[in-house]
Protein backbone atom coordinates (compact mmCIF):
# COMPACT_ATOMS: atom_id res chain seq x y z
CA UNK A 1 0.00 0.00 0.00
CA UNK A 2 0.74 3.25 -0.78
CA UNK A 3 2.10 5.88 2.32
CA UNK A 4 0.04 8.71 2.62
CA UNK A 5 1.13 11.85 3.51
CA UNK A 6 -0.71 15.63 3.89
CA UNK A 7 -0.24 18.93 1.85
CA UNK A 8 -1.52 21.99 1.87
CA UNK A 9 -4.02 23.31 -1.07
CA UNK A 10 -4.92 26.69 -1.16
CA UNK A 11 -4.66 26.52 2.90
CA UNK A 12 -6.29 23.41 3.01
CA UNK A 13 -5.13 20.22 4.62
CA UNK A 14 -4.97 17.70 2.00
CA UNK A 15 -4.17 14.00 1.97
CA UNK A 16 -2.38 12.05 -0.78
CA UNK A 17 -0.78 9.12 -1.69
CA UNK A 18 2.93 8.12 -2.71
CA UNK A 19 3.69 9.14 -6.05
CA UNK A 20 0.22 11.37 -7.19
CA UNK A 21 0.32 14.25 -9.07
CA UNK A 22 -0.89 17.23 -7.41
CA UNK A 23 -4.37 17.49 -9.81
CA UNK A 24 -4.26 13.45 -8.82
CA UNK A 25 -4.55 14.20 -5.23
CA UNK A 26 -6.34 17.28 -5.83
CA UNK A 27 -9.16 15.69 -7.63
CA UNK A 28 -9.19 12.59 -5.03
CA UNK A 29 -9.58 15.08 -2.61
CA UNK A 30 -12.55 16.96 -4.69
CA UNK A 31 -10.67 20.06 -6.13
CA UNK A 32 -10.84 21.29 -9.56
CA UNK A 33 -7.78 22.27 -11.01
CA UNK A 34 -8.79 23.69 -14.46
CA UNK A 35 -7.22 21.21 -17.52
CA UNK A 36 -7.56 20.98 -20.84
CA UNK A 37 -4.72 18.19 -22.57
CA UNK A 38 -5.24 15.72 -19.20
CA UNK A 39 -7.33 12.75 -18.35
CA UNK A 40 -6.77 10.82 -15.81
CA UNK A 41 -6.99 7.03 -18.22
CA UNK A 42 -3.84 8.68 -20.58
CA UNK A 43 -0.14 9.71 -18.98
CA UNK A 44 -0.14 13.38 -18.75
CA UNK A 45 0.92 15.76 -21.68
CA UNK A 46 2.01 19.29 -20.43
CA UNK A 47 0.78 21.12 -23.53
CA UNK A 48 -2.31 23.55 -22.43
CA UNK A 49 -0.65 24.49 -19.19
CA UNK A 50 -4.18 25.21 -17.51
CA UNK A 51 -3.37 23.51 -14.56
CA UNK A 52 -0.54 25.07 -13.74
CA UNK A 53 -0.26 26.09 -10.04
CA UNK A 54 2.77 27.45 -7.57
CA UNK A 55 4.41 24.67 -5.70
CA UNK A 56 6.15 26.07 -3.08
CA UNK A 57 6.20 29.31 -4.79
CA UNK A 58 7.09 27.76 -8.44
CA UNK A 59 4.63 28.10 -10.97
CA UNK A 60 4.52 24.16 -12.28
CA UNK A 61 2.34 21.61 -14.32
CA UNK A 62 -0.21 20.49 -11.96
CA UNK A 63 -0.29 17.30 -13.91
CA UNK A 64 3.14 16.39 -13.79
CA UNK A 65 4.68 17.20 -10.55
CA UNK A 66 4.47 14.93 -7.97
CA UNK A 67 2.93 15.80 -4.64
CA UNK A 68 5.28 15.78 -1.58
CA UNK A 69 5.02 15.76 1.82
CA UNK A 70 4.09 19.44 3.89
CA UNK A 71 4.25 21.07 -0.55
CA UNK A 72 2.29 24.18 -0.16
CA UNK A 73 0.51 24.69 -3.46
CA UNK A 74 -1.64 27.69 -4.53
CA UNK A 75 -4.46 26.82 -7.57
CA UNK A 76 -6.79 29.74 -7.06
CA UNK A 77 -5.81 32.82 -6.61
CA UNK A 78 -6.23 35.40 -8.23
CA UNK A 79 -2.78 35.40 -9.85
CA UNK A 80 -3.08 32.14 -10.87
CA UNK A 81 -6.54 32.52 -12.13
CA UNK A 82 -5.13 35.79 -13.90
CA UNK A 83 -2.72 33.55 -15.94
CA UNK A 84 -4.97 30.79 -16.74
CA UNK A 85 -7.25 32.73 -18.57
CA UNK A 86 -4.68 34.17 -20.65
CA UNK A 87 -3.96 30.81 -21.71
CA UNK A 88 -7.53 30.23 -22.80
CA UNK A 89 -8.00 33.70 -24.83
CA UNK A 90 -4.37 33.06 -25.98
CA UNK A 91 -6.18 29.50 -27.45
CA UNK A 92 -9.08 31.68 -28.82
CA UNK A 93 -7.05 33.68 -30.27
CA UNK A 94 -5.24 31.49 -32.24
CA UNK A 95 -7.60 29.38 -34.07
CA UNK A 96 -11.10 29.81 -35.21
CA UNK A 97 -13.36 29.37 -32.17
CA UNK A 98 -16.49 30.62 -33.69
CA UNK A 99 -19.00 29.24 -30.87
CA UNK A 100 -22.20 30.44 -32.33
CA UNK A 101 -22.65 27.52 -34.85
CA UNK A 102 -19.90 25.15 -33.49
CA UNK A 103 -21.73 21.75 -33.11
CA UNK A 104 -19.42 21.87 -29.88
CA UNK A 105 -20.94 24.42 -28.27
CA UNK A 106 -22.18 23.88 -24.92
CA UNK A 107 -20.23 20.75 -24.35
CA UNK A 108 -17.02 21.71 -25.16
CA UNK A 109 -13.99 22.12 -22.47
CA UNK A 110 -12.38 24.89 -23.82
CA UNK A 111 -15.46 26.89 -23.66
CA UNK A 112 -16.28 25.52 -20.01
CA UNK A 113 -12.92 26.51 -19.14
CA UNK A 114 -13.55 29.49 -20.18
CA UNK A 115 -16.40 30.42 -18.61
CA UNK A 116 -14.88 28.75 -15.25
CA UNK A 117 -12.40 31.46 -15.26
CA UNK A 118 -14.60 34.55 -15.97
CA UNK A 119 -13.09 35.26 -19.47
CA UNK A 120 -15.61 37.15 -21.46
CA UNK A 121 -13.61 38.09 -24.74
CA UNK A 122 -10.36 37.00 -25.97
CA UNK A 123 -7.90 39.82 -25.68
CA UNK A 124 -5.60 39.10 -28.48
CA UNK A 125 -5.26 40.25 -31.73
CA UNK A 126 -6.80 36.97 -33.87
CA UNK A 127 -4.85 34.68 -36.04
CA UNK A 128 -7.74 33.61 -38.36
CA UNK A 129 -6.19 30.48 -39.28
CA UNK A 130 -6.79 28.94 -43.31
CA UNK A 131 -6.72 25.34 -42.65
CA UNK A 132 -8.55 22.65 -44.75
CA UNK A 133 -11.37 21.32 -42.91
CA UNK A 134 -11.56 17.16 -43.76
CA UNK A 135 -15.12 15.88 -44.30
CA UNK A 136 -13.37 13.04 -46.22
CA UNK A 137 -14.87 10.46 -43.26
CA UNK A 138 -18.49 8.95 -43.75
CA UNK A 139 -18.46 9.46 -39.90
CA UNK A 140 -16.23 12.15 -38.55
CA UNK A 141 -14.85 15.43 -39.84
CA UNK A 142 -11.84 17.28 -38.54
CA UNK A 143 -12.01 21.06 -38.21
CA UNK A 144 -8.09 22.22 -37.73
CA UNK A 145 -8.61 25.59 -36.51
CA UNK A 146 -10.24 24.45 -32.98
CA UNK A 147 -7.76 22.19 -32.45
CA UNK A 148 -6.22 23.09 -29.68
CA UNK A 149 -2.96 20.00 -29.76
CA UNK A 150 -3.85 18.46 -26.37
CA UNK A 151 -2.88 15.01 -28.43
CA UNK A 152 -5.82 13.29 -26.82
CA UNK A 153 -6.20 11.86 -30.04
CA UNK A 154 -2.88 11.09 -31.18
CA UNK A 155 -2.77 8.98 -27.49
CA UNK A 156 -5.89 6.89 -27.90
CA UNK A 157 -5.26 5.95 -31.21
CA UNK A 158 -1.98 5.03 -30.42
CA UNK A 159 -2.14 3.31 -26.64
CA UNK A 160 -6.16 2.13 -26.51
CA UNK A 161 -7.14 1.99 -30.69
CA UNK A 162 -3.05 0.66 -31.46
CA UNK A 163 -4.21 2.60 -34.92
CA UNK A 164 -1.44 5.64 -34.67
CA UNK A 165 -3.88 7.65 -36.67
CA UNK A 166 -3.18 10.71 -35.60
CA UNK A 167 -0.18 12.64 -35.35
CA UNK A 168 1.52 16.41 -34.46
CA UNK A 169 3.91 17.84 -36.86
CA UNK A 170 5.19 20.79 -37.69
CA UNK A 171 7.16 23.90 -35.62
CA UNK A 172 5.87 26.60 -33.54
CA UNK A 173 2.84 28.26 -34.44
CA UNK A 174 2.62 26.14 -37.62
CA UNK A 175 2.16 22.96 -35.42
CA UNK A 176 -0.63 20.89 -36.47
CA UNK A 177 -2.58 18.02 -36.30
CA UNK A 178 -1.47 15.14 -38.96
CA UNK A 179 -3.71 12.08 -40.24
CA UNK A 180 -1.46 8.78 -40.67
CA UNK A 181 -3.00 8.13 -44.47
CA UNK A 182 -1.29 8.47 -47.57
CA UNK A 183 -3.51 10.78 -48.35
CA UNK A 184 -3.74 12.66 -45.39
CA UNK A 185 -7.10 12.70 -45.21
CA UNK A 186 -9.43 11.10 -42.33
CA UNK A 187 -11.42 8.92 -45.26
CA UNK A 188 -8.20 6.98 -46.17
CA UNK A 189 -7.28 6.23 -42.74
CA UNK A 190 -8.08 3.23 -40.00
CA UNK A 191 -10.01 5.55 -38.58
CA UNK A 192 -13.11 4.35 -37.13
CA UNK A 193 -16.46 6.45 -35.02
CA UNK A 194 -16.18 3.61 -32.54
CA UNK A 195 -12.78 4.14 -31.94
CA UNK A 196 -11.07 5.81 -28.78
CA UNK A 197 -9.63 8.63 -30.82
CA UNK A 198 -12.99 9.53 -31.79
CA UNK A 199 -14.72 10.10 -28.11
CA UNK A 200 -12.08 12.13 -26.64
CA UNK A 201 -11.47 15.91 -28.50
CA UNK A 202 -12.23 17.66 -25.78
CA UNK A 203 -13.28 20.87 -28.18
CA UNK A 204 -15.81 20.73 -31.66
CA UNK A 205 -12.26 19.62 -33.81
CA UNK A 206 -13.40 15.93 -34.36
CA UNK A 207 -16.90 15.59 -34.66
CA UNK A 208 -19.24 13.02 -35.16
CA UNK A 209 -21.05 14.04 -38.64
CA UNK A 210 -25.10 13.33 -38.44
CA UNK A 211 -25.08 14.37 -34.77
CA UNK A 212 -25.02 17.97 -34.58
CA UNK A 213 -27.77 20.47 -32.60
CA UNK A 214 -29.27 17.28 -31.21
CA UNK A 215 -29.45 18.50 -27.75
CA UNK A 216 -31.81 21.39 -27.10
CA UNK A 217 -29.83 24.74 -25.69
CA UNK A 218 -30.70 24.86 -21.98
CA UNK A 219 -30.09 20.99 -21.63
CA UNK A 220 -26.48 20.55 -22.68
CA UNK A 221 -23.36 19.52 -20.61
CA UNK A 222 -22.38 23.75 -19.40
CA UNK A 223 -25.46 25.18 -20.00
CA UNK A 224 -26.51 25.12 -16.12
CA UNK A 225 -23.53 23.91 -14.19
CA UNK A 226 -19.42 24.87 -14.52
CA UNK A 227 -17.10 22.61 -15.45
CA UNK A 228 -15.13 22.78 -11.47
CA UNK A 229 -18.11 21.13 -10.47
CA UNK A 230 -17.45 18.18 -12.22
CA UNK A 231 -14.03 16.91 -10.73
CA UNK A 232 -16.01 17.65 -7.29
CA UNK A 233 -17.68 14.43 -7.27
CA UNK A 234 -16.06 10.64 -6.34
CA UNK A 235 -13.06 10.09 -8.44
CA UNK A 236 -14.35 6.08 -9.23
CA UNK A 237 -17.47 8.68 -10.66
CA UNK A 238 -15.52 10.36 -12.92
CA UNK A 239 -13.65 9.55 -15.94
CA UNK A 240 -12.35 12.98 -16.15
CA UNK A 241 -14.98 14.56 -18.95
CA UNK B 1 -34.06 81.34 -2.73
CA UNK B 2 -34.87 77.86 -3.51
CA UNK B 3 -32.07 75.29 -4.33
CA UNK B 4 -31.99 73.28 -7.29
CA UNK B 5 -34.28 70.74 -7.88
CA UNK B 6 -31.46 67.97 -7.76
CA UNK B 7 -32.23 65.16 -11.33
CA UNK B 8 -30.72 61.85 -10.87
CA UNK B 9 -27.85 61.35 -13.32
CA UNK B 10 -28.99 60.00 -16.24
CA UNK B 11 -26.97 57.99 -18.64
CA UNK B 12 -26.78 59.00 -22.33
CA UNK B 13 -26.45 55.74 -24.06
CA UNK B 14 -25.30 55.63 -28.17
CA UNK B 15 -25.82 52.60 -30.04
CA UNK B 16 -24.58 51.46 -33.43
CA UNK B 17 -24.20 48.19 -35.78
CA UNK B 18 -21.14 47.85 -37.72
CA UNK B 19 -20.75 44.41 -39.28
CA UNK B 20 -22.90 43.05 -37.41
CA UNK B 21 -26.98 41.45 -37.74
CA UNK B 22 -28.84 43.81 -35.42
CA UNK B 23 -29.66 40.55 -33.59
CA UNK B 24 -27.63 42.59 -30.66
CA UNK B 25 -30.15 45.09 -30.73
CA UNK B 26 -32.98 42.99 -30.73
CA UNK B 27 -31.76 41.37 -27.47
CA UNK B 28 -31.26 44.49 -26.34
CA UNK B 29 -34.86 44.93 -26.77
CA UNK B 30 -35.55 41.81 -25.13
CA UNK B 31 -35.13 43.91 -21.80
CA UNK B 32 -39.10 44.16 -22.69
CA UNK B 33 -41.76 46.46 -20.27
CA UNK B 34 -38.40 47.00 -18.41
CA UNK B 35 -37.25 49.44 -21.37
CA UNK B 36 -40.32 51.99 -19.80
CA UNK B 37 -37.68 51.62 -16.30
CA UNK B 38 -34.47 52.15 -18.76
CA UNK B 39 -35.99 55.67 -20.42
CA UNK B 40 -36.21 56.71 -16.54
CA UNK B 41 -32.30 56.41 -16.32
CA UNK B 42 -30.97 56.74 -19.70
CA UNK B 43 -31.12 58.77 -22.64
CA UNK B 44 -30.90 57.73 -26.28
CA UNK B 45 -27.91 59.87 -28.32
CA UNK B 46 -26.84 58.50 -31.75
CA UNK B 47 -28.43 54.80 -32.16
CA UNK B 48 -30.82 53.10 -34.91
CA UNK B 49 -33.30 53.91 -32.86
CA UNK B 50 -33.32 57.73 -32.86
CA UNK B 51 -32.56 59.92 -35.73
CA UNK B 52 -29.13 61.39 -34.52
CA UNK B 53 -26.96 61.00 -37.06
CA UNK B 54 -23.64 61.73 -34.99
CA UNK B 55 -22.96 61.81 -31.30
CA UNK B 56 -23.22 64.31 -28.97
CA UNK B 57 -19.85 65.71 -27.49
CA UNK B 58 -20.14 63.76 -24.11
CA UNK B 59 -21.43 60.11 -24.37
CA UNK B 60 -21.34 57.98 -21.41
CA UNK B 61 -22.07 54.54 -22.85
CA UNK B 62 -21.28 53.69 -26.72
CA UNK B 63 -22.55 49.62 -27.33
CA UNK B 64 -21.20 48.32 -30.54
CA UNK B 65 -22.44 45.54 -31.85
CA UNK B 66 -20.57 43.85 -34.95
CA UNK B 67 -16.95 43.68 -35.75
CA UNK B 68 -15.21 45.83 -38.68
CA UNK B 69 -15.59 44.78 -42.27
CA UNK B 70 -15.03 47.93 -44.13
CA UNK B 71 -13.75 51.77 -44.01
CA UNK B 72 -17.18 53.12 -42.48
CA UNK B 73 -17.32 50.68 -39.32
CA UNK B 74 -13.92 52.34 -38.56
CA UNK B 75 -14.94 55.71 -39.08
CA UNK B 76 -18.22 55.18 -37.05
CA UNK B 77 -16.04 53.50 -34.53
CA UNK B 78 -13.34 55.81 -34.00
CA UNK B 79 -16.52 58.73 -33.29
CA UNK B 80 -17.70 56.76 -31.00
CA UNK B 81 -14.26 55.89 -29.18
CA UNK B 82 -13.78 60.44 -29.37
CA UNK B 83 -17.35 60.61 -27.91
CA UNK B 84 -18.15 58.27 -25.30
CA UNK B 85 -16.74 57.21 -22.09
CA UNK B 86 -17.25 53.73 -21.81
CA UNK B 87 -17.02 51.77 -25.54
CA UNK B 88 -19.05 47.96 -25.36
CA UNK B 89 -17.82 45.53 -27.68
CA UNK B 90 -21.47 44.21 -27.64
CA UNK B 91 -21.76 40.22 -29.19
CA UNK B 92 -19.28 38.02 -30.63
CA UNK B 93 -19.08 39.70 -33.74
CA UNK B 94 -17.73 42.97 -31.64
CA UNK B 95 -15.25 40.54 -29.70
CA UNK B 96 -13.92 38.37 -31.64
CA UNK B 97 -14.96 39.39 -35.49
CA UNK B 98 -17.44 36.46 -35.23
CA UNK B 99 -19.51 34.83 -38.15
CA UNK B 100 -18.59 37.47 -40.53
CA UNK B 101 -15.10 36.50 -40.04
CA UNK B 102 -15.41 32.93 -41.69
CA UNK B 103 -14.83 35.54 -44.70
CA UNK B 104 -11.45 36.17 -43.65
CA UNK B 105 -10.66 32.18 -44.91
CA UNK B 106 -10.77 33.51 -48.28
CA UNK B 107 -9.51 36.50 -50.12
CA UNK B 108 -11.49 39.34 -50.64
CA UNK B 109 -11.42 39.17 -53.93
CA UNK B 110 -12.45 36.27 -54.24
CA UNK B 111 -15.63 36.55 -52.00
CA UNK B 112 -16.85 39.66 -54.15
CA UNK B 113 -15.81 37.82 -57.36
CA UNK B 114 -18.38 35.24 -56.04
CA UNK B 115 -20.63 37.10 -55.31
CA UNK B 116 -21.03 39.84 -57.84
CA UNK B 117 -19.68 37.87 -61.19
CA UNK B 118 -19.91 34.67 -60.61
CA UNK B 119 -22.70 33.66 -58.86
CA UNK B 120 -25.65 31.60 -60.98
CA UNK B 121 -28.30 34.30 -62.11
CA UNK B 122 -26.14 37.63 -61.68
CA UNK B 123 -27.18 40.03 -64.45
CA UNK B 124 -24.29 42.83 -65.49
CA UNK B 125 -21.96 40.96 -63.50
CA UNK B 126 -19.61 43.49 -62.07
CA UNK B 127 -17.77 44.29 -58.56
CA UNK B 128 -19.52 47.50 -57.07
CA UNK B 129 -16.76 50.64 -57.22
CA UNK B 130 -18.62 53.56 -56.49
CA UNK B 131 -17.27 56.02 -54.49
CA UNK B 132 -19.99 56.39 -52.02
CA UNK B 133 -19.50 52.76 -51.06
CA UNK B 134 -17.31 51.97 -48.45
CA UNK B 135 -14.57 49.47 -49.14
CA UNK B 136 -14.00 46.42 -47.58
CA UNK B 137 -11.23 45.72 -45.71
CA UNK B 138 -9.05 42.79 -46.31
CA UNK B 139 -10.77 40.94 -43.11
CA UNK B 140 -12.95 41.12 -40.28
CA UNK B 141 -11.88 42.41 -37.32
CA UNK B 142 -12.96 42.64 -34.21
CA UNK B 143 -13.28 45.95 -32.50
CA UNK B 144 -10.45 45.30 -29.87
CA UNK B 145 -7.79 45.41 -32.32
CA UNK B 146 -8.81 49.25 -33.54
CA UNK B 147 -9.69 51.34 -30.20
CA UNK B 148 -9.79 50.89 -26.45
CA UNK B 149 -12.71 48.49 -25.41
CA UNK B 150 -13.77 49.26 -21.66
CA UNK B 151 -16.40 46.54 -21.65
CA UNK B 152 -18.03 43.29 -23.34
CA UNK B 153 -20.85 41.50 -23.50
CA UNK B 154 -20.17 38.08 -24.58
CA UNK B 155 -23.00 36.04 -26.32
CA UNK B 156 -24.23 35.48 -29.79
CA UNK B 157 -26.58 37.26 -29.17
CA UNK B 158 -26.02 38.28 -25.52
CA UNK B 159 -28.80 37.76 -23.17
CA UNK B 160 -31.07 41.14 -22.36
CA UNK B 161 -30.53 40.21 -18.74
CA UNK B 162 -26.71 41.03 -19.66
CA UNK B 163 -27.46 44.44 -20.89
CA UNK B 164 -29.49 45.04 -17.89
CA UNK B 165 -27.10 44.43 -15.67
CA UNK B 166 -23.99 46.30 -17.29
CA UNK B 167 -26.58 49.47 -17.92
CA UNK B 168 -27.75 49.31 -14.29
CA UNK B 169 -24.00 48.77 -12.78
CA UNK B 170 -23.55 51.73 -15.12
CA UNK B 171 -25.97 53.73 -13.39
CA UNK B 172 -25.27 52.79 -9.91
CA UNK B 173 -21.47 53.26 -10.17
CA UNK B 174 -20.82 50.15 -9.96
CA UNK B 175 -19.17 47.19 -11.84
CA UNK B 176 -21.41 44.97 -14.02
CA UNK B 177 -21.01 41.59 -12.82
CA UNK B 178 -22.23 39.27 -15.27
CA UNK B 179 -23.81 36.01 -13.93
CA UNK B 180 -22.86 32.10 -15.71
CA UNK B 181 -26.09 31.90 -17.55
CA UNK B 182 -25.46 35.45 -19.19
CA UNK B 183 -21.82 34.43 -19.40
CA UNK B 184 -22.10 32.75 -23.09
CA UNK B 185 -20.73 32.75 -25.88
CA UNK B 186 -23.28 31.33 -28.21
Amino acid sequence: MADKGHFSFDGVQLPFLQGQTILQAAADAGHYIPHLCYRPEFPPHGSCKLCSVKANGKFTSACFEPVTEGMKVESETPEIQGYRKRVVQMLFAEGNHYCPFCQQSGNCKLQAVAYHLGMEDTHYAHQYPRRQLDASHPDAMIDYDRCILCELCVRASRDVDHKQVFGVAGRGIEARLLVNSPSGLLGDSRFSITDAAAQVCPVGAIVPKKAAFAVPIGQRRYDTHDIGEELACPPSENKGD
Amino acid sequence: MNAPVEHPPRLKVATCSLAGCFGCHMSFLDVDERIVDLAQIVTFDRTPLTDIKHCSEHVDVGLIEGGLCNVENVEVLREFRAHCRYIVAVGSCAITGGVPAVRNKFSLESCLREAYIEAPGIENPHIPHDAEIPLLLNKVRPIHEVVRVDYVLPGCPPPADAFWELLSALVEGREPQLAYENRRFD
